[in-house]
């Protein structure tokens, strides 16, 4: 029987999508064998955040919230989830895989002494215990795994796991007491440079639009593949070497060190498809590659691929979608 | 100053990764180690605060076999003064591993540690946060911009997250835990190469830091992913949207 704890994910009381997909790994866990979950909101004026998360079947939303919480601080926020778990013994611990949800889970993990796996995309119990397949090598192996240990803390792909549906029921919403007095004071929070965007979040999104070397500036980034994207209703993406060059900023990466997506549709444009890229892409639905270079690796994995150059192909695309 | 840099070997990055026929483990043969490229970026972080600060002693240490001396040979290459190899034939999970390290700390008692986010390898983005745990310590994890403030007290660093750059300052002792975008480690040069041979590089095994650590993690199989179906290439535009509308249905 598990007793889960799911770690929710909000950006200043935005709920993060990528929670629901956390939400139906518990959901699984339980039908497979037995249990409950409760949901942990930390943060400061995070009502609004658990009202949202009441219509998933949790015993409990468990609300931590207090003005040191306002920003999530690795220490801090870590110190929370160990002692919440602590206290309500849950055997499983876990957060949709994301830069929150790494900084903090392994470290509440180590408080606890308890052992963690990182982005596991299925789960199933063999009498006893549980099966984890999780992924590494850049996306190119799964891993079959097993984690002995009473309590367990997990990261879980929110690619792989399709988000938990709103049921009837109204799970009670309960505030966690915070004394701020001993949460550690190791680490102060200094701001963040996050450019405002009425854009979807390329893990939120159901099209991406992503570009690579070939575009030159950001100017041309915003022109051909923010054009590109707005036509779809999409969100925008980026190579590595893009972000490296200073002509998008590092929130838009997509591959095996930043963002992890699996749209209905991912169009990439201009990025040659190294393995570190992929690693970000592999699972969407259709691939459609844009590229110069005839012999380029992305080709490989995409479903549809146009060989030529963005400059002239993107505007004609874009001008059709129109019609 | 004293920095402990923790290093891990790796396949190669570029290696395409062949799994054994029987799922055992990952096909070896003819692969070529490197250091985990995360871990490079954080040894030439601590070599630029050497060469800026002066009195600083880098110590680069890994955990492993005795295959792992190439990579620590690297680690003096580049300019770190000493090497530890913590030799063990386990093969440790990430929890293991931090507790390693946490000997391997109150042996050396750095101002700090500066290490890798993940290894290429596993991809899990663990030992650095769970080290800082285990000694009571701060972390900043994925930085890409790193500065010593109040007299070495502390450390502003950048974070890449996933909205964006975020800004911490972490009293030291502390881990820090480097991004892609930290700095592009040197290469080694053959002098640095010859001036390695006579660097201090120490072995020592678990008994020798009093540990006894386990894995808690088995792993029982490995596979490839499900592979995609082979896609096909269209001439034009209005090939690529007919087939987006009309085929695959995504538009």
């Amino acid at each position: 029987m598990a007793d889960i704890l799911v770690i929710a994910e909000h950006d200043n009381g935005q709920l993060k999508q990528a929670t629901l997909a956390a939400v139906a790994f518990a959901h699984k866990v339980v039908a497979d064998g037995g249990g409950s979950f409760n949901i942990l909101v930390i943060g400061e004026s995070v009502g609004g955040t658990a009202e949202l998360l009441r219509p998933y079947g949790a015993s409990n939303v468990l609300v931590a919230d207090h003005a040191e919480l306002r920003h999530p601080i690795g220490d801090k926020y870590a110190q929370i989830i160990a002692d919440v778990a602590g206290q309500r013994g849950a055997t499983m611990t876990v957060g949709a895989a994301s830069t929150f949800s790494k900084d903090i889970l392994p470290r509440a993990a180590a408080l606890l002494d308890a052992g963690m796996l990182s982005d596991v995309i299925d789960v199933h119990r063999a009498g006893d215990e549980f099966i984890f397949k999780r992924v590494m090598f850049a996306g190119n192996v799964i891993a079959t795994v097993k984690l002995d240990g009473a309590v367990k803390f997990l990261t879980v792909r929110a690619t792989a796991f399709a988000h938990a549906p709103k049921g009837t029921e109204s799970s009670p919403v309960v505030g966690v007491p915070v004394d701020a007095g001993k949460l550690p004071s190791f680490i102060e929070y200094g701001g963040r440079e996050a450019k405002e965007t009425s854009r979807p979040d390329s893990t939120e999104a159901r099209v991406v639009v992503s570009g690579g070397r070939a575009i030159k500036n950001a100017e041309d980034f915003e022109r051909l593949i923010g054009g590109l994207a707005d036509a779809l209703g999409g969100a925008v993406g980026s190579s590595r070497a893009l972000v490296d060059a200073g002509v998008t900023p590092n929130s838009l990466q997509v591959g095996q060190t930043g963002k992890v997506v699996a749209p209905d549709l991912y169009i990439a444009v201009g990025i040659s498809g190294a393995i570190q890229h992929l690693a970000g892409m592999k699972d969407t639905k259709v691939i459609v590659a844009i590229n110069k270079d005839l012999d380029a690796p992305i080709f490989e994995v995409a479903d549809f691929g146009l060989v030529g150059d963005a400059y002239q192909l993107i505007p004609e695309l874009v001008e059709k979608l129109k019609k | 100053m004293k920095i402990l840099v923790p290093l891990k070997r790796v396949p190669d990055p570029d290696t395409r990764i062949r799994i054994k026929s029987d799922g055992s483990g990952v096909d070896l043969d003819g692969v070529k180690f490197a250091v985990n490229p995360f871990d490079a970026i954080a040894l030439e972080e601590a070599l630029r605060i050497k060469e800026q600060l002066g009195e600083v002693e880098v110590v680069v240490a890994t955990v492993g076999g005795e295959e792992c001396v190439e990579q620590l040979r690297v680690g003096l290459a580049m300019g770190a003064d000493r090497a530890l190899l913590v030799k063990t034939a386990d093969s440790l999970d990430w929890l293991a591993i931090a507790k390693v390290l946490v000997a391997v700390y109150r042996r050396e008692n750095p101002e700090f540690v500066l290490m890798g986010k993940q290894a290429i390898d596993d991809d899990s983005n663990q030992v650095g946060q769970m080290l800082a745990a285990l000694l009571g310590i701060g972390q900043a994890t994925f930085v890409s911009k790193l500065e010593l403030i109040e007299n070495n007290h502390k450390a502003r660093c950048g974070r890449e997250t996933d909205a964006g750059i975020e800004t911490v300052t972490v009293k030291l002792p502390a881990i820090i835990t480097s991004d892609l975008r930290l700095n592009e480690p040197r290469y080694v040069s053959l002098p640095g190469i010859m001036k390695a041979k006579k660097k201090p590089l120490e072995e020592m095994g678990l008994p020798d830091l009093g540990l006894t650590v386990a894995s808690r993690t088995q792993v029982l199989k490995l596979e490839p992913p499900a592979p995609r179906k082979a896609g096909l290439r269209v001439k034009t535009v209005d090939e690529l949207l007919d087939k987006l509308k009309n085929d695959a249905r995504v538009l």
